[in-house]
């Protein structure tokens, strides 16, 4: 039931990067390297900014966990825009495909934390001297750990519209924007609130780690539960970091609650399936609404303004002489090698201003030396996700065949997954300062901490999704043990288990640059990692190291998900679903 | 003259259509110069076996896909985008989930800016008109099958349209349901309550073609081209048991049948002979079991298509496929509506597995030119080892993409049913080690 709806960019596509996928790279990097240079000179006001100090007051929680909340809010109503547009974008313009798809694929595998110190200084000098533009980082922050998910779900959406319905709005006549709002955004709407659902989980950890930051000399604090948890952790105040991590919870609880479960539970409704689905997914906010006539008839009128609004004809929406392909296959040859040609000269152009900038302060030694890290932090993630599978799977399947408990824990584990593991990391510096724990070994847990859930509840799902005649057929021959372990359930929830990995696996990535290198009071803890050098670089404001590191992390995550999770998403596609 | 033009709704003339191959150059030909007429007052049928390319046609008389060649004309003009005269009722039903049956069926009125209260009375008219009064607010997922279909003639009907285009509209129905709303929908156009002229109606159910139709335009397959033209006399209500009725079916099986005898005299050769032969996905089971329907009593050998069709509860797209499949491996020869057991055949159906086997293996090798090309290059090969993409791309320089596929997969099993070679899909090869 989840991973039909999971995105995943490289998928459908050939594995080995392309042209496009290196062009995409180019452009991506040069535009953080654009902003670098562009920041050089702005770093000025960046110490104007009014930082009023916060006091760990806890009367004040419940309105930094609305601040908090909001900058979410405002995050993902920014994902929302993007995601119309791009995906729209790409899915009706095939040149415009082109490029867009390896540019989300790149997006999605570059380690956008490593970049809060460029973006900061990028926004501060858009509104100097204003607090509005570290806010606006922030809310840039979390929306690049949210949009690029859902935009593809929306893509993959656009472009599987089954064709009768689409033969349906053209033969009635439907313009452009009647169909996106009657057969396009409905069609798309399951996949992408499950993809915002989950964008939101993953954005929670991005705006902890994004509300004080500190790049050189300055530290800005917003207010908010982040700012809250990096006072806390100055001052060495355990309690306030308990306080934190309440919060959080409740945050979460009441948003999933008051916003998500009746989002989940609306998007059943526009599912191409003519069959009543067993599986009801229920939410008491949705039951009262629907109960309560007074208040169906407040929530009629924006659903009746919408539903308006969308049958309106606008025809110069999506007009059709903007269409490629209608001057004849000429003109549209021309066309394409004009776009190819820019986007050559562009390709270049970016390689070009990236290997400029780091080759000015860097050498050819610090290239090898953010390799050696880099293949340091792979060996982490791949063998804390091996602990992490070898631990919590066979757990899982326990769980997943027990139907009442599977109720019961999946919400757990799918709540867990959305805690900012981040809040939690100052307590595992407190033990290994006081039990005097190698680093290297520990910190490297806090990478899994909370990325494991993902496999957690994928793989409760799919063993909760095990036929039942399969079940039965086992039992019937008595098939036990090992011999059960291996042809049973373990090939009936490998593609469930690939799709949690593959997001545990990226989101550890993600947390290597938060987790390699903690801090609590005055302490330092640091492991040798690619995360931590990006964490250091960022913190002495060493913009040619920065994108170094993140370009070397970028590299190699792609490279990871094309030549390693790829294939055996594909495989387990081909080969272990069961019908 | 004059009058003559004035009674003609629409004209297809020499329209050609080929399957698109992603680039392009086009690919294979759908339809090849196919001409068409539909007076006011008519129900015709297009009747042909999948592959035929009536579905396409459909799409162009709608206005929905433009031909490679030729035009279509709706009362004299032109066609070259959907017209709003022209309205459609698919297989598949094609209900929007999300829009209750009241918003399905006013969707239509909607993006032709008719006004709001007039929309909503000519949808509950149509509504009532289909029979589907107090399911206005019902979702497509609650209905049933017949329900579901209901709606998508209401929503063809409110537009007013002067034809009404249906591709296959009763086939994803039970046979009761599909028995219902046929009927229901003759009444409707007998007592003249819809607001149509005239149906064009594609079909592979020759039972459905005769007792709906005033003309059946039989299409033959691969490409497709008009085969023949049968005028339907009988009055409705018609009655299948109908001697008559009964004559009609028979002679229309005849004639599709016929045309691979007329493919045979044009080519010089059997169709489709070469590597470039298109294989039907068909087990070596449904081969057996139709071999020994036709051996068995009361067919001793020898079947009559339509009284085979009947006993094997199976329809045309299903029974000429494999019929055909059969003939190309020498197991049967079909003539003038009839399907006979060959020597072989016969040999095969009273035989055990391991001679079916050998037989079946013989005739593979001597009449499917990919199979023995497979054998061949595995016997020469060292490894005796060979990457199925070899042949797939070979197979590829014939036909699309996904009919390589298709034929492989079928020739894969086989292959394997006779023991001829190995596959292995992990690797993707096929080899002649592992046997036994």
């Amino acid at each position: 039931m989840f991973s039909r709806f999971v995105a995943f960019t490289s998928l459908g596509r050939k594995a080995l990067p392309n042209q496009w996928d290196i062009a995409a790279l180019a452009i991506v990097l040069a535009i953080f390297v654009a902003v670098a240079q562009g920041s050089h000179g702005i770093t000025a006001p960046l110490s104007r900014v009014e930082t009023a100090t916060m006091e760990l007051n806890y009367w004040d929680l419940p309105y930094y966990g609305l601040r908090t909340t909001l900058r979410m809010f405002a995050a993902i109503a920014a994902s929302l825009v993007f995601t119309l547009t791009y995906a729209t974008l790409a899915a009706k313009s095939r040149r415009a495909e082109q490029i867009l798809i390896p540019l989300l694929d790149v997006l999605q595998s570059v380690p956008i934390l490593g970049f809060l110190s460029f973006t900061v200084t990028f926004f501060l000098g858009l509104f100097p001297g204003s607090t509005l533009g570290a806010e606006c980082a922030a809310i840039f922050a979390i929306f690049t750990s949210q949009a690029w998910n859902m935009a593809f779900s929306f893509y993959q959406s656009l472009r599987t519209v089954p064709k009768d319905l689409e033969e349906v709005a053209t033969g009635f006549g439907l313009s452009p924007w009647q169909r996106f709002w009657q057969l396009e955004a409905p069609f798309a709407m399951p996949g992408l609130a499950y993809n915002t659902m989950m964008s939101m989980s993953g954005g929670w950890f991005f705006v902890v780690a994004s509300e004080a930051i500190s790049v050189g000399d300055t530290t800005i604090k917003l207010p908010g539960i982040g700012s809250w948890l990096a006072v806390a952790i100055d001052n060495k105040d355990v309690t306030a970091v308990i306080g934190a991590v309440v919060a959080m919870l409740v945050i979460i609880i009441l948003y999933d609650q008051i916003l998500f479960r009746p989002l989940v539970v609306f998007s059943q409704k526009f599912r191409v399936e003519l069959s009543m689905s067993q599986f009801q997914e229920r939410s008491w906010i949705r039951d009262i609404f629907v109960r309560a006539t007074g208040l169906r008839r407040i929530a009629a009128i924006p659903g009746e303004a919408i539903k308006t609004i969308g049958l309106m004809r606008l025809d110069w929406v999506g007009d059709s002489k903007f269409q490629p392909g209608w001057a004849g296959p000429h003109v549209a040859r021309i066309v394409d090698i004009l776009w190819y040609a820019v986007l050559a000269v562009l390709a270049v152009w970016s390689a070009w201003q990236i290997v400029g900038f780091v080759s000015t302060t860097l050498s050819w030694a610090d290239l090898s030396e953010a390799v050696a890290l880099t293949i340091i932090t792979m060996v982490r993630v791949v063998v804390l996700i091996a602990i992490a599978t070898v631990f919590w799977v066979p757990i899982s399947i326990w769980i997943g065949l027990r139907p009442a408990l599977a109720e019961k824990a999946q919400p757990l584990a799918q709540f867990l997954a959305a805690f900012p593991a981040n809040v939690v990391f100052p307590v595992a510096v407190i033990a290994i300062l006081r039990w005097s724990l190698n680093p290297d070994v520990w910190l490297s847990f806090l990478i899994v901490f909370g990325t494991q859930w993902y496999i957690v509840f994928n793989v409760i799902a799919g063993a909760s999704a095990f036929p039942n005649d399969l079940k039965e057929v086992t039992a019937n021959f008595g098939i036990k043990g090992w011999t059960w372990w291996k042809s049973v359930i373990l090939p009936g929830v490998f593609p469930y288990y690939v799709t949690g990995a593959l997001t545990a696996s990226g989101g550890s990535w993600n947390a290597a640059i938060v987790a390699e290198y903690v801090k609590w009071g005055d302490d330092k803890v640091e492991a040798h990692g690619i995360g931590a050098y990006i964490a250091k670089a960022t913190a002495a404001g060493d913009y040619p190291r920065i994108v170094l590191g993140v370009a070397v992390m970028s590299i190699f995550v792609i490279a990871f998900n094309r030549l390693f999770w790829r294939p055996l998403f594909g495989f387990a596609e081909r080969r272990l679903r069961l019908m | 003259m004059l009058d003559v033009e004035s009674k003609t709704l629409l004209e297809v003339n020499n329209v050609c259509q080929s399957y698109s191959n992603g680039d392009d150059t086009p690919g294979a030909l759908v339809l090849d110069h196919v001409s068409l007429r539909l007076d006011q007052n008519e129900i015709v049928g297009l009747l042909g076996r999948s592959g035929c390319g009536k579905s396409s046609l459909l799409r162009i008389v709608a206005g929905l896909a433009h031909p490679a060649a030729g035009d279509v004309n709706y009362r004299g003009a032109a066609v070259s985008g959907p017209i709003s005269n022209v309205a459609m009722v698919f297989q598949s039903f094609a209900l929007f989930p999300w829009l209750s049956v009241l918003d399905n069926v006013e969707l239509g009125l909607k993006a032709r800016k008719v006004p709001a209260a007039e929309a909503r009375k000519r949808a509950l008219a149509a509504i009532d008109l289909i029979g589907l009064d107090g399911f206005e607010s019902a979702y497509p997922k609650e209905l049933s099958g017949g329900m579901r279909q209901r709606v998508g003639f209401a929503r063809a009907l409110v537009v007013q349209p002067d034809i009404l285009l249906m591709d296959e509209p009763f086939s994803a129905l039970d046979v009761l349901t599909a028995e219902t709303l046929r009927t229901d929908l003759l009444d409707l156009w007998v007592e003249g309550r819809m607001p149509i002229k005239s149906i064009l109606m594609v079909t592979h159910n020759i039972e459905e073609a005769v007792l709906m139709c005033d003309r059946i335009v039989i299409l033959s397959s691969n490409p497709g081209r008009i085969a023949a033209e049968i005028k339907v006399g009988l009055q409705h209500p018609r009655n299948r048991l109908d001697p008559a009725f009964r004559q009609l079916v028979d002679q229309i099986y005849a004639t599709m049948t016929q045309r691979t005898e007329t493919d045979k005299g044009r080519d010089g050769k059997l169709p489709g002979i070469g590597i470039g032969m298109a294989l039907p996905r068909i087990s070596t089971n449904t081969f057996a079991g139709m071999m020994e329907e036709i051996a068995a009593p009361p067919y001793e050998g020898k079947a009559d298509i339509p009284a085979l069709a009947d006993s094997l509860h199976m329809e045309v797209d299903d029974l000429f496929p494999i019929a055909e499949t059969l003939q190309l491996l020498r197991f049967v020869e079909i003539a003038e509506g009839d399907i006979a057991l060959t020597a072989a055949g016969k040999r095969f159906a009273d035989a055990d597995t391991d001679t079916r086997k050998s037989v079946f293996r013989d005739h593979l090798m001597t009449y499917v030119p990919i199979a023995a090309r497979i054998k061949q290059v595995l016997d020469e090969r060292p490894s005796h080892k060979a990457p199925a993409s070899r042949f797939r791309e070979e197979l590829e320089d014939y036909m699309g993409e996904d009919q390589a596929k298709i034929a492989l997969a079928t020739v894969t099993n086989w292959g394997r049913y006779a023991e001829v070679f190995a596959y292995d899909e992990t690797s993707q090869m096929f080899s002649i080690e592992d046997l036994h």
